[in-house]
């Protein structure tokens, strides 16, 4: 009984041992502070995740251009964050609606 | 033995120590105050240069075709109005009214804005609907309620002007009258539109008598109580960016009629503060009159609905606080040299 539950746990943390970096890779991390993204660009693999959290002391509302569709995370208050995914290569341009400086390319392989 | 004038004389000096300490103490807050004063003075530094375009470099003859072109009445369909006509230098390139008159004398939606420093610009027009100045210029010249100018007429029109030819030329050689070149004119004669240095400047650059005292308070509510710098930031006061801020007309959404994203409802540009004084009246549609009214309409006027600004709040903000602020927007008006009607090719 009790190896069953070991041999459980350590599937479960073997699991999540191999999830974790593949997770940690798939989404990449951008700060929005003083205005500005904390990167300019961004390159990623396809079907990875752009996490945009708000560091500021302002509210944003991040969109992105993906096709003919539009993403838009909405009104993000400082401390929020919402996420995006993009799932074919190409470029594409992440814009902040209020603070139209505000600007990411993002280069998907 | 220790006798009491050991004691005394051991401690003689305390009183010397302690207003020491306490003067070096006093130093060392005033110094951090000061730190502090010199970060937030630096963020109001003004630029050194203007910068320009990539794929539009200046050139003075360039600047030269684009303020006659600007000043010049015949790009409107009944050659009756120029840029100038709302752009007015003598209003700090505004025109005094609530809302224009256009060509067919018909008023316009929204207010004039001002040409001033907008080299620094991101999006133009009060809903960002042009992404360039090139791009921008061209618009209220075939603006049906504007200047009504037939665009594909343009080139000929101009062409048949003497002395355009030339000019053109010069500034653009090889390829002379285009619409594209007319663009490119305007745009760089705007982008030499800079106001000059106010008593502000002065200020932020260390002579303390260029500002009252009352001013200087506005500066600090400014950037404090008042939360004014959440939009209004830097040199020109202003992040470029798309704010509704609760004034109560509800037709016009602004920027969300060009962008759909919720949060742009009622959204309109955050206007540069420079030479505010001269540009009155204020906002999109000229609704407001006075900047003690703007000051006002921020610490209370303001409408709530569900897209004003998260900066947007009860301000709670004194007489004399408001009296400061508006203090305080007064030393931004520059003494800007006077702008020469240019002679027009004929
Ligand atoms: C009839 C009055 C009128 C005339 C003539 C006129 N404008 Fe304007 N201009 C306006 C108004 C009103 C707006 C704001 C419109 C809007 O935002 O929807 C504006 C906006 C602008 C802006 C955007 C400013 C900003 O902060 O985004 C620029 C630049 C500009 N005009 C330049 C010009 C140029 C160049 C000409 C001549 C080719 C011209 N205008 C002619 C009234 C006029
Ligand atoms: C949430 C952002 C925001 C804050 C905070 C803010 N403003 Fe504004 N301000 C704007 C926007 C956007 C406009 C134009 C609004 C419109 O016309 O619809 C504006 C317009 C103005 C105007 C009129 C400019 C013109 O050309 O007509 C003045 C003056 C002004 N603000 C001063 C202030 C002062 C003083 C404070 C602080 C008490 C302040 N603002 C706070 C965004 C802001
Ligand atoms: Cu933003």
């Amino acid at each position: 009984m009790r190896s069953y539950r070991q041999i459980f746990f350590s599937l479960v943390f073997v699991c999540a041992a191999a999830i974790t970096p593949l997770k940690a890779q798939d989404t990449v991390t951008i700060s929005q502070k003083g205005k500005a993204f904390s990167e300019s660009s961004v390159t990623i693999k396809s079907g990875a995740k752009v996490r945009f959290v708000n560091d500021d002391t302002v509210a944003h509302n991040v969109y992105a251009r993906i096709g003919s569709d539009k993403e838009d995370l909405g009104l993000q208050k400082p401390g929020e964050q919402g996420e995006i995914s993009f799932d074919k290569p190409g470029k594409y341009r992440v814009r902040c609606a209020i603070h139209p400086k505000m600007k990411l390319t993002v280069v998907v392989e | 033995m220790l006798r009491l004038t050991d004691i005394v004389s051991r401690f003689k000096y305390l009183p010397v120590v302690l207003v020491g300490a306490a003067t070096l103490m006093g130093i060392e807050q005033g110094a951090q105050s000061q730190q502090a004063d010199d970060a937030l003075r630096a963020l109001y530094q003004r630029p050194d240069a203007v910068p320009y375009p990539e794929d539009n470099p200046y050139s003075d003859a360039k600047a030269h075709l684009g303020k006659l072109l600007f000043f010049d009445p015949r790009l409107s369909g009944e050659n009756n109005l120029s840029c100038a006509s709302c752009h007015n230098p003598s209003f700090s390139w505004e025109d005094g009214q609530k809302t224009s008159v256009g060509v067919p004398m018909t008023r316009l939606g929204r207010h004039t804005p001002t040409v001033l420093n907008l080299a620094w610009g991101e999006l133009f027009f009060w809903d960002g609907r042009a992404e360039s100045l090139e791009e921008q210029a061209l618009g209220p010249i075939a603006s049906s309620v504007e200047m009504a100018q037939d665009l594909d007429q343009l080139v000929g029109k101009l062409q048949a002007i003497d002395g355009y030819s030339d000019l053109f030329e010069k500034a653009f050689p090889g390829t002379g009258i285009t619409l594209e070149n007319v663009g490119a004119a305007i745009a760089t004669y705007e982008r030499t539109i800079v106001s000059a240095t106010a008593p502000f400047d002065r200020w932020i650059a260390g002579d303390e008598s260029a500002i009252s005292d009352a001013a200087k308070r506005g500066f600090a509510l400014f950037n404090g109580k008042a939360n004014c710098v959440a939009c209004h930031e830097g040199w020109n006061f202003t992040d470029w960016g798309f704010h509704d801020i609760g004034l109560p007309d509800d037709q016009d959404l602004g920027r969300y009629e060009q962008l759909d994203i919720a949060s742009l409802k009622h959204a309109f540009k955050t206007p540069g503060l420079r030479n505010i004084v001269e540009r009155a009246p204020y906002m999109h549609d000229g609704s407001i009159r006075t900047l003690e009214a703007v000051v006002q309409h921020y610490n209370h006027g303001f409408v709530q609905r569900e897209t004003v600004s998260e900066s947007i709040f009860a301000l709670g903000l004194t007489d004399d606080e408001v009296a400061d602020l508006v203090a305080f927007l007064h030393t931004l008006s520059s003494d800007d040299p006077a702008v020469t009607y240019p002679k027009l090719p004929n």
